[in-house]
């Protein structure tokens, strides 16, 4: 059973702006939040059947909700993120932490090398994606790609809304991918086109990749994705795959949604 | 001392086609680079920025899993335009890679470099101070780089010059030689690849070499710099019948330094005073009675009236080289040897002093001719930076050969006689005789 990591929104809220989607004054409501959580948690539990892992919140890292960003994890070995902004480079701590109290191999990157994690790296078996420019440096990927002896294609995030490769581009399981075409750059989009094909290379409407139709998460053929994204609905639909979606505007405040909240761990 | 500007802007587009750009830095890109287009992302932000590259050390990794990797170095017209481009292309991956500095050491007494001195080559040079690349000025082969890092300034300074306490560059580390790059400019100065025959075809080297200084005299005379022709000659040019087409390529404005030593001088003065070169006729084509003391009464003449400038001003030397090169402002710089008679006034007998004299000239050179004067030929040709096409012309062939031999792509030699050599430029350029 797929396992994923998660934490509870306690202390969710805007207390920085450190990407378009933030804005102080656009404050979260606490208990909707935890609401959407939950309702998050049960499908994945119920619906899509994966196994979940709590970490504890800690006051005054709001952030800690997205482990999407903890790092990336493959059998037992963890890479930590390196954040760019000062803000969320306090959870790093807390990630390394819960990795190394279960018992993963913890590496960590060259401290002026920023990476973070699952929001900017992700892929199918045997090809990796890895965003950069916005938050990622691209040298962190030859590393990254020694470590879990995998290929790693970095791509430009080109749009500043869509500052995690995670916001705009989703692997399926069955090898299909959910894209926004215009969050790359031409070479960006020639660097996809090589890895996936026409046939299964999904484009995402604009007004939905803002309403995070990309910030999905896939296991199997169960897809658990913000509601509001109709196109992205039907198109997956009619690759097979069953789609649930759940209602996650509160966290959308903060620039992310299903995928940001979860991190893979097997 | 000449600033390397001169050599790369200023004659003009052509030449700045065919010369070294002004600023560059190495940078190592590695990853999945090839696939992910992101090496193709980098040299196209260069060259859409302005700038070039030279592509080194690409390694492709050899599995699907494994890295590639390319050093790239890349070239700007100027160190701030290189900045730009750096700037952009460091957020695709591309390090600059890190060099040291160069090392340097006091001078440990006036004329001596330390030990361990680097020696000049003929070629762009830049070293490394304080991790910025500072160009060498006054790029000369055989030469010492002095350094002061304070004003990250570097320039060349020959051994005899050297004071005490003067800071210069020693070992290989932080030291960086731009090879030029093949000229583009389809003419004789781009193809010939230093080969030098006697067996070669003279006139479509000869047109090619009367279309520059075509060329470069209608520059001189806009102001741009870098288009001055340097004339290097020896007395065969006199004795063989070539001060006339010479004289008046002075006189044409087609030349603006001569480089000359004593007999050059004495004997182009001696035909105008008495008809001879060396004691020949130079019309008849025998020696005339007691014709060896010419060149000596001449020397003495011109002695006795205080300077060549005077000689000609005051109508002794009505006309011949000399004359044409006083009344066209011409710099001549005449530099003695051990045979000398006299010498003439004027004429430099410290050697040290004469090549540190021809060395102020050089400056600004946009072409050089290096005629019949071994001795000559080589002192100019040492001093030449290899950004300055030169062209040699001897019946020995091994002066050409020598001095094509410096490695340029821009030396042109010619097995020939001086005054056929003379003569047929001259009429390329319109001389009608």
């Amino acid at each position: 059973m797929s396992r994923l990591l998660v934490c509870p929104p306690d202390y969710f809220q805007i207390d920085y702006e450190i990407n378009p989607w933030m804005r102080r004054e656009n404050g979260v409501d606490p208990a909707r939040a935890v609401r959407q959580w939950q309702a998050l948690i049960t499908v994945l539990e119920q619906d899509v059947g994966v196994g979940i892992e709590r970490m504890q919140p800690v006051q005054g890292l709001p952030d800690l909700v997205f482990t999407a960003n903890a790092g990336v994890v493959v059998g037992r070995r963890a890479v930590v993120s390196r954040f760019r902004y000062s803000e969320r480079q306090r959870e790093e701590a807390h990630f390394s932490r819960w990795f190394r109290e279960r018992g993963y191999e913890v590496l960590t990157l060259d401290p002026s090398l920023y990476f973070e994690g699952a929001g900017d790296l992700l892929g199918f078996p045997d090809a990796w994606f890895g965003g950069y420019r916005q938050r990622s440096d691209i040298r962190a990927f030859p590393k990254l790609s020694e470590i879990f002896e995998r290929e790693i294609i970095p791509l430009e995030l080109i749009d500043s809304r869509f500052y995690h490769l995670d916001t705009c581009l989703c692997p399926l399981s069955g090898g299909d991918l959910l894209y926004l075409p215009s969050a790359f750059d031409s070479y960006g989009l020639a660097a996809i086109a090589e890895r996936v094909t026409e046939d299964r290379r999904l484009a995402v409407p604009e007004e939905e990749a803002l309403r995070f139709a990309c910030n999905a998460v896939c296991v199997g053929k169960q897809v658990v994705i913000p509601v509001g994204c109709p196109c992205t609905t039907k198109l997956l639909e009619e690759r097979g795959y069953r789609t649930h979606p759940v209602q996650l505007d509160e966290f959308m405040k903060s620039g992310g949604a299903a995928k940001c909240l979860t991190l893979a761990l097997d | 001392m000449c600033h390397p500007d001169a050599f790369r802007s200023g004659a003009g587009t052509s030449r700045e086609r065919f010369v070294m750009t002004a600023s560059q830095e190495t940078v190592f890109l590695q990853g999945h680079i090839i696939d992910s287009l992101i090496l193709a992302k980098v040299l196209d932000t260069i060259l859409m920025m302005g700038g070039t590259f030279d592509l080194q050390d690409v390694k492709i990794g050899a599995t699907r899993e494994a890295s590639s990797q390319a050093r790239i170095v890349v070239q700007a017209p100027s160190g701030r335009l290189l900045a730009e481009i750096l700037r952009a292309i460091q957020p695709h991956g591309a390090a600059i890679e890190r060099e040291a500095d160069c090392r340097f050491e006091p001078a440990p007494a006036p004329g001596v470099f330390p030990e361990q001195f680097y020696a000049t080559t003929h070629l762009p040079t830049q070293i490394r101070l304080d991790g910025e690349w500072v160009e060498v000025e006054g790029m000369e082969m055989d030469l010492g780089i002095c350094v002061d890092p304070a004003k990250a300034h570097a320039r060349t300074v020959p051994m005899g010059r050297v004071t005490a306490g003067d800071l210069i560059v020693t070992g290989r580390e932080g030291i960086r030689v731009t090879p030029l790059a093949r000229p583009v400019e389809r003419d004789v100065f781009g193809f010939m690849e230093s080969v030098v025959s006697s067996e070669r075809p003279h006139h479509p080297v000869i047109a090619d070499i009367a279309q520059r200084m075509q060329k470069l005299r209608e520059w001189y005379r806009q102001g741009r710099a870098g288009a001055k022709v340097l004339f290097a000659g020896g007395p065969a040019i006199v004795h063989a019948g070539g001060r006339e087409a010479l004289a008046w390529l002075i006189e044409s404005g087609y030349i603006q330094i001569l480089f000359c030593g004593n007999a050059l001088a004495a004997h182009d003065m001696e035909a105008t005073l008495y008809g001879t070169s060396l004691g020949y006729g130079l019309t008849a084509g025998r020696s005339v009675p007691h014709g060896h003391e010419h060149h000596l009464r001449t020397i003495n003449r011109i002695r006795t009236i205080g300077s060549i400038e005077q000689a000609v001003r005051s109508g002794v030397i009505t006309g011949g080289i000399m004359a044409a090169c006083v009344q066209c402002d011409v710099r001549v710089v005449i530099a003695g040897t051990i045979r000398d008679d006299g010498p003439l006034p004027g004429v430099l007998t410290d050697s040290m002093a004469a090549q540190q004299a021809m060395r102020a000239e050089i400056p600004g050179v946009g072409l050089a001719l290096l005629i019949a004067s071994t001795l000559h030929a080589i002192a100019t040709g040492n001093l030449l930076p290899a950004t300055v096409p030169t062209v040699c012309v001897d019946v020995n062939p091994a002066v050409p050969t020598k001095l094509a031999d410096r490695g340029s792509f821009q030396a042109v030699g010619l097995v020939m006689d001086a005054a056929s050599f003379l003569a047929e430029l001259a009429r390329e350029l319109g001389w009608r005789p």
